[in-house]
């Protein structure tokens, strides 16, 4: 092991000092790029050099999956294997490198030459099966052929327009390319309110996965009074399936910043930041340069274009936390904290990131702004239907002929989307999509005449969401997606309010014994009692739809979670293997009734699985 | 003078100042809504959701320690879904965490008819006690993060910062900086954290050994060298 030499450590972090706690966790990546983890040393010297309390920088560590407080390599691959890889074989990729390279997931080399471990969404899953080395995308892994590509994912964009994705899918688009913010010039000649209400008339709303009105969430930062104010692009896009953000900003910076710049005149924001996940790391110098593009020409600093009016942007970059998209979480760690979601209200419009009027907006949100003040409200809504208008982006992947970013109008049906991926690959049959992502719910071949729009939707009980729509062929076995999307919450609940700590923890044990067809009696009620507590009782959003998917699951196949081996039999697609072990669990759980404590000394266990899954 | 509000509470009509948080206002009108996080002396959190009531008009469940009233207000709080997350917390507590020390706990248990045993399997959150200090010990197969003690040691009362969190989500735990022992942080033994504890996670030193079965000559002979006087 190399020695820790603390003198490199102050002008890494020298720049962080005057942002006290704010710079915490830039300060930690700082760190973390020099000595690969976070010693005991390294911790204090941040600490004493921010003035955080030395248990509060240990507890900001260990809440963020990518800071690690124990030796660990610089060089890190990160495998994923949530449900879009794991369709194409993610887990056999991470045991085939952990077994070339001598290592278990989550081991590093002795003389911190390597560190292997699996990763949720990693946000290629166009790309599946794909890993990040050494901070750039390795995508489109082949075992068998032996082949990738490394360095920035292709971007596949496809669809029936191209609004949002104009400058999408050719590589990185400069400042010359994109034409200078034509939209924010005409905006600074318009009153602030002027904006905001054309932004209302618009009726646009978040495309996070909330579609809250933009218009009056804008309206109410606007006139709440304060010596300062914030714009915040959230791009911390982490849902699975999930990665119309990170297209966005990797082939286009100039129109996400270019909607921040409108926002902050419209509601008289001076800062913004960019709040951008950490499994993004090659997207971090694309936006910097695009930032100081925008600097040079005028375009971002004091007294912008001669109008008198000033605004900057910082970029912050994530830990490994899905919970961080949850806006509030999001300024907690922008403040230097754990991702802890706050109580609400109060809103970000009034009480956001330092206190202060907080607008936060998803990317492809603000790259409509552009759109709509350029092109007039009137104008905009003559895209998509009268309740959902303006261009949409799904993110299609799973077993697709063409997985990739569909920029369509709101109205288009389901039927149509996938015919233009190609419809199920290998000419399979449709078994389901997931629709939304992990906090979504499954559809099935009866909806594909269902028009994608938020009313259309609502009407069948589909949400939107992130606009995931993950499809599975009629081979897949839906029973191990679902332990998948187990997995997920559990590893990603933050732990602060209980229906949500301990409830995404036993519904990803009761969904193990589904996919391994060890189900005990009354598993069904048990589970939907945990998904209906967490989905009414928990404090924030993540708790409130991580039984999302799985309710919707157990409403199109009940069978799936019942001992019944009748219907088990009528359901073709479960083979009698499967109904024939299930039957046998059944007898052997009559005898394990009893709550099994688990053994192994669970102080040196849980160090092995706090940041693993 | 603030005004006050009127609102109806499972079908009663009530008064009650502005300002006022539903659970104040439940227990000044002589009924009762179970709490376990919640304490008069540190910053409402709204973790535990044991307090949760259906506010009309609202999509989920609201926490009644932190939300206000507000006129004409229609609260449930004993409504099927209530029930049903009251219950299943309960469940799943019990079936993570040892709750012998924490009877008002056992007693909601009884109250809502919750099974101890209705998550078969269930990993628990088990570790050993940390005696490392000559005030207190710390069990945190007790402990069901109802935040506290750290609430506590830092700005609702003590301004100490000894203690924070570990891991997340189920794997959460109370600890200090890279594990150190409580006489290496900067903890001044004040006790608030052991005073605000529920569940005996946090216990001290002296009832700790008791329970253990050593008289309290042995303690005595333990602390001073000395047997005592009587």
């Amino acid at each position: 092991m190399e020695d820790i030499d603390l003198t490199l450590l102050k002008p890494a972090i020298e720049t962080y000092i005057p942002m006290s706690r704010s710079g915490l966790l830039p300060a930690l990546h700082a760190a973390q790029k020099l000595y690969g983890w976070i010693s005991e040393p390294v911790a204090t010297e941040i600490a004493k050099a921010l003035h955080v309390p030395l248990a509060d920088v240990h507890g900001v560590i260990e809440f963020y999956s990518l800071f690690y407080n124990e030796p660990t390599s610089k060089r890190v691959f990160r495998v994923c294997t949530d449900v879009a890889c794991a369709l194409k074989g993610g887990d056999g990729i991470l045991n085939h490198l952990c077994e070339h390279h001598g290592l278990k997931p989550g081991q590093t080399k002795p003389d911190l030459s390597l560190t292997i471990e699996p990763s949720p969404c990693l946000g290629l899953c166009e790309h599946a099966p794909v890993a990040l080395v050494d901070g750039q995308a390795e995508t489109n892994i082949n075992l068998k052929k032996s082949t990738y590509e490394l360095g920035y994912p292709p971007s596949r964009v496809y669809g029936s327009i191209r609004l949002l994705t104009a400058n999408c899918g050719d590589g990185i688009t400069s400042l010359a390319k994109y034409s200078k913010y034509s939209a924010f010039s005409k905006a600074l000649g318009m009153k602030p309110e002027t904006i905001v209400n054309e932004v209302k008339a618009s009726g646009l709303v978040g495309r996070g996965g909330a579609a809250f009105p933009t218009g009056v969430k804008w309206e109410g930062a606007a006139k709440a009074e304060a010596d300062q104010k914030y714009v915040i692009c959230n791009a911390d896009e982490s849902e699975p399936g999930t990665f119309k953000d990170r297209i966005l900003l990797l082939d286009d910076p100039h129109r996400t910043i270019e909607g921040m710049c409108i926002t902050a005149y419209a509601i008289g924001a001076s800062k913004g930041f960019i709040y951008i996940r950490g499994e993004y790391p090659y997207i971090v110098p694309v936006l910097e340069n695009a930032l100081n593009e925008a600097r040079e020409a005028g375009l971002l600093g004091r007294n912008i274009l001669g109008s008198g009016f000033s605004f900057d942007i910082e970029i912050r970059v994530g830990a490994g936390a899905y919970i961080c998209g949850e806006e509030t979480a999001l300024f907690e760690s922008i403040e230097g904290k754990r991702g802890f979601p706050r109580i609400k209200p109060p809103f970000p419009t009034t009480h956001g990131v330092f206190g202060k009027p907080t607008v936060i907006n998803n990317v492809e949100t603000l790259c409509n702004i552009p759109l709509i003040v350029a092109k007039g409200s009137t104008e905009y809504r003559k895209i998509g239907t009268e309740k959902s208008p303006g261009p949409k982006l799904f993110c299609v992947s799973g077993d697709v002929a063409k997985p990739g970013m569909y920029e369509v109008p709101f109205g288009v049906t389901l039927r149509e989307l996938l015919n233009m991926a190609g419809g199920v690959a290998n000419k399979k049959k449709l078994q389901a999509v997931l629709f939304g992502g992990a906090a979504g719910a499954f559809a099935t071949s009866k909806h594909l005449n269902v028009k994608m729009t938020f009313e259309d939707l609502r009407g069948v009980g589909l949400p939107l969401g992130s606009g995931v729509v993950m499809v599975f062929d009629e081979a897949r076995d839906m029973r191990q997606v679902l332990k998948s999307l187990g997995h997920f919450f559990a590893h990603e609940s933050c732990g602060k309010c209980y229906p949500c700590q301990m409830g995404t923890q036993r519904q990803k044990e009761i969904l193990e014994r589904v996919a391994s067809g060890k189900v005990v009696d009354g598993d069904f009620v048990r589970l939907q009692d945990v998904g209906w507590t967490m989905t009414d009782a928990s404090l924030c959003g993540l708790g409130q739809t991580a039984a999302s998917a799985v309710l919707s699951a157990m409403k199109l196949w009940p069978e799936m979670f019942s001992l019944e081996s009748d219907s088990l039999l009528s359901k073709k697609k479960i083979s009698k293997t499967i109904v024939n072990k299930a039957v046998k669990a059944k007898a052997k759980a009559q005898t394990v009734k009893k709550v099994v404590a688990k053994k192994a000394n669970p102080k040196t266990a849980k160090k092995t699985t706090t940041k693993k899954r | 003078m603030t005004e006050n509000f009127t609102l109806i509470i499972d079908g009663q009509e009530v008064s009650v100042e502005q300002g006022k948080t539903i659970l104040e206002a439940v227990r000044e009108n002589g009924k009762d809504i179970p709490t376990i996080c919640f304490h008069e002396a540190t910053t409402a959190n709204g973790l535990c959701r044991m307090c949760v009531v259906e506010v009309e008009g609202m999509r989920v469940l609201q926490p009644a320690c932190i939300v206000q009233v507000a006129n004409n207000m229609k609260v449930q709080t004993k409504s099927e879904k209530v029930i049903r997350a009251r219950k299943t917390i309960l469940e799943m507590l019990a079936s993570t965490m040892d709750l012998s020390n924490a009877p008002e706990i056992l007693t909601m248990m009884d109250e809502y008819g919750a099974s101890a045993e209705r998550f078969p399997g269930a990993e628990r959150r088990e570790s050993t006690v940390i005696d490392d200090n000559p005030m207190f010990i710390r069990d945190y197969s007790k402990c069901l993060l109802c935040w506290r003690c750290v609430q506590v040691c830092a700005e609702d009362a003590q301004y100490t910062f000894a203690i924070n969190f570990e891991g997340r989500g189920f794997e959460t735990q109370i600890g200090t900086f890279f594990d150190k022992p409580i006489p290496e942080t900067s903890c001044v033994l004040c006790g608030q954290c052991v005073g605000v504890c529920p569940t005996g996670a946090l216990k001290p030193k002296r009832q700790f050994m008791l329970e253990q079965g050593m008289s309290p000559n042995e303690i005595s002979v333990l602390n001073t060298g000395r047997k005592r006087r009587k």
